[in-house]
């Protein structure tokens, strides 16, 4: 019996597949051995590229420090830094927009579109618009969405999602994307040279950057303190999405905020480095308003939409409130041994990854999302890699204690005790009282090792793939007092 | 109540009651400082920007704009966008550039966009400084030179003082005190446009431009 979960606020889907489908996309990832390859080459690729980025350990550790300090500072100071901002980025002339819930953020959005009468929008990278499923908001509406990314471009002329937050492709061989360039752009012959198919996505998109109504972004970085949008990328079309169309809107969750320019020094290092390893990206792109009088160029209006989704309710414990450090550079998912084998799309859920499995919690609710902290080993590689030492391993364990308690009042999270199992439960709290008295787990071990052959055969989902479990034939105790 | 009270009222009260202690972004970067000469600062610039794949060629503050001719001529371009209202743009003479039409930038982007995206092969612009740690270069958008002039065209031509070079980026935020007055858009620019999106295959020149070129003046003699 699970616990009724309280309404999520937004009635539309934000997971693009069940997340109780999740068991079978993963055996079906695992048995691809192509997609396996693609993944275990990439990961492999990046993990290396980072590597060579922190020859110095002591300066990574003074970085990751730093790091951590700035995001849990800014998070200390969150309402505030929040408002400061809003300040800051109206009287540089910025619309500021807040949204609760995905369908909010939309509306604000095709509010904006429909005011400049908008047939396309053209788009720079923002995983947040995937998170609200953007694109879907704006076709229903009669509104274009084109992604401009290269990555979210061929993703979506795919039809698919990313299977990455900073690779969205990484899954395609170059080869597919040939074939999918070849029958879906008009006047393109099949050609597998990489240079060559970047040039046809480069010259497909100018024409969109130039004829665009409005360009999207996301927000790597707000600076309260002078109201500036700081935004990282190697392309360049978040720069044409932030400064061809006559209106640019960003998007970003509330947390993204720090209060001083300086701080965002140490985090862009630690970002690029982390996330592809690149000592820096091509861009930095910091952006403090509209095109003033003067100007000759740049967007007439500017608007910035902060979205909530659940972001508060993970800020209001002091253990998941950790979650909310999150830089998005994606290294935990290049460290970790469950997503190198099942890749991006099997976890069904936006942000994939050990990132994923600790916030779509908040953003969906327990009870689409327990399975996903169970997907892990606990090997702890995403919690040494992280630039802002997210503990994603205490939190995976938090998430499924979460899960499994018993239903109560005022629970931390929506979807408490979804998984939770009165059966499962009591066996576990039998379990535990043994335990903790040496005279009775003397006597059951005493008893276990006598009538092992009454292990039962058939032991539910261990015997799945393994051999039964059956206890030795001597305890450890006596096989100790025997050596002595 | 607004949604912006309702995110603002949860926030608040999960907020702890004392905020955490200011970070110390010295203890981090002081003890790391280099203390290296200018030329050592340009040469790791170089190593850095070249590394991404710009081009950089040393000239002299009475040389460049002739150098830049010939760059342009090397490169076939027909037409340069370039800003007349800097002092690098007044030193611009069309009779020094027999192969390139200069064209300065009039009006409101509006006016040659479609210029700008079909028929401008080249956009020179100044840079504030540059970033030696990574090889970046620093550009202030302004009304002289707009964003779009180190954006749009294929190949980018950008002029560095190397008396404006700085050991990192946090250097540059502490010293110039950008936070005292950001201008619309401000930039760091590494090499030219690139992607890795498809198999992790690097390619040059996604959506910006293809080449990135840099004129370093005043290469010579101690930081001022």
């Amino acid at each position: 019996m699970s616990h009724q979960p309280q309404q999520q606020s937004s009635g539309q889907p934000i997971a693009f597949v069940s997340a109780q489908a999740l068991r079978a996309r993963m055996h079906d990832a695992v048995n691809d051995p192509h997609l396996r390859q693609s993944f275990r080459g990439a990961m492999d690729f990046l993990m290396a590229k980072r590597a060579a980025q922190f020859p110095d350990q002591d300066e990574l550790d003074s970085l990751r420090a730093l790091s951590e300090g700035i995001r849990q500072y800014s998070l200390s100071k969150l309402p505030d830094l929040l408002e400061q901002l809003e300040a800051n980025l109206t009287r540089n002339g910025v619309k500021v927009h807040w949204a609760e819930t995905p369908d909010e953020a939309n509306a604000i959005m095709l509010d904006i579109a429909r005011r400049h009468s908008a047939k396309l929008i053209v788009k720079g990278k923002s995983m947040v618009s995937e998170e609200i499923e953007f694109n879907h908001a704006m076709e229903a509406a009669g509104v274009g969405a084109l992604e401009s990314d290269m990555g979210e471009y061929i993703v979506q002329l795919a039809g698919e999602k990313p299977s990455h937050i900073i690779m969205p492709a990484i899954h395609q061989t170059k080869q597919q994307i040939a074939k999918l360039f070849a029958e879906k752009i008009p006047g393109v012959d099949y050609t597998d040279n990489v240079d060559a198919l970047i040039r046809i996505g480069r010259n497909v998109l100018r024409d969109k950057f130039e004829s665009a109504d409005i360009g999207l972004s996301g927000v790597n970085f707000a600076v309260a303190e002078t109201g500036t949008l700081c935004l990282v990328e190697n392309e360049g079309n978040g720069r044409m999405c932030t400064t061809v169309p006559k209106v640019h809107i960003a998007i970003t969750g509330i947390e993204k905020i720090v209060e001083k320019l300086e701080h965002v020094a140490p985090l862009y290092s630690i970002l690029t480095r982390s996330a592809t390893g690149q000592a820096v990206s091509t861009y930095f792109n910091m952006i403090s308003g509209p095109r003033k009088a003067g100007d000759k160029d740049g967007p007439e209006e500017v608007h910035l939409v902060l979205l909530d989704n659940g972001r508060s309710q993970a800020y209001a414990d002091e253990q998941l409130r950790k979650t909310l450090q999150c830089i998005r550079c994606g290294a935990c998912m290049n460290h970790c041994p469950v997503y190198t084998r099942i890749g991006g799309h099997a976890y069904g859920t936006t942000y994939p990854g050990p990132i994923g499995k600790i916030i779509s919690p908040h953003l969906m609710g327990l009870e689409q999302t327990h399975l996903l902290a169970t997907a892990s080993s606990l090997c702890g590689a995403c919690g040494e890699v992280c630039p802002v030492k997210i503990p994603i391993p205490e939190l995976l364990i938090r998430l499924r204690g979460e899960a499994n308690s018993a239903p109560h009042a005022n629970p931390a999270m929506v979807g408490q005790g979804a998984a939770y199992d009165p059966k499962i439960s009591f066996v576990w709290r039998m379990w535990a009282r043994l335990y903790a008295r040496p005279a009775t787990y003397r006597a059951f071990s005493w008893l276990a090792t006598r009538f092992r052959a009454l292990t039962p055969r058939k032991q539910s989902g261990w015997t799945a793939a393994r051999t039964p479990l059956q206890p030795a034939s001597r305890r450890l105790r006596d096989m100790v007092k025997d050596r002595r | 109540m607004s949604a912006r009270d309702r995110i603002l009222t949860k926030l608040r009260a999960a907020q702890p009651a004392q905020p955490n202690a200011m970070p110390d972004l010295d203890a981090h970067y002081t003890p790391r400082v280099r203390g290296e000469s200018k030329a050592e600062r340009l040469a790791r610039f170089r190593t850095g920007i070249e590394s991404f794949h710009a081009e950089v060629h040393i000239s002299s503050e009475a040389d460049w704009p002739a150098l830049l001719a010939r760059l342009c001529a090397d490169k076939q371009v027909a037409t340069m966008l370039y800003g007349a209202d800097t002092p690098a743009g007044q030193r611009l003479d069309q009779a020094t550039f027999p192969a390139t039409t200069l064209r300065p930038w009039s009006g409101q982007v509006e006016e040659l966009k479609a210029d700008l995206f079909h028929r401008v092969d080249a956009g020179f612009t100044q840079t504030r400084g540059a970033i030696a740690e990574t090889g970046t270069l620093m550009l202030w958008s302004s009304e002289a030179e707009p964003r779009t002039l180190s954006l749009v065209p294929p190949i980018h031509f950008a002029l560095l003082d190397a008396d404006t070079i700085q050991p990192t980026f946090f250097d540059v935020l502490r010293t110039e005190n950008w936070a005292a007055g950001l201008p619309t858009n401000a930039l760091l620019i590494s090499g030219p446009s690139k992607t890795a999106d498809i198999q992790q295959t690097l390619a040059y020149g996604a959506h910006g431009p293809k080449e990135l070129v840099v004129i370093v003046i005043n290469a010579e003699g101690d930081a001022q």
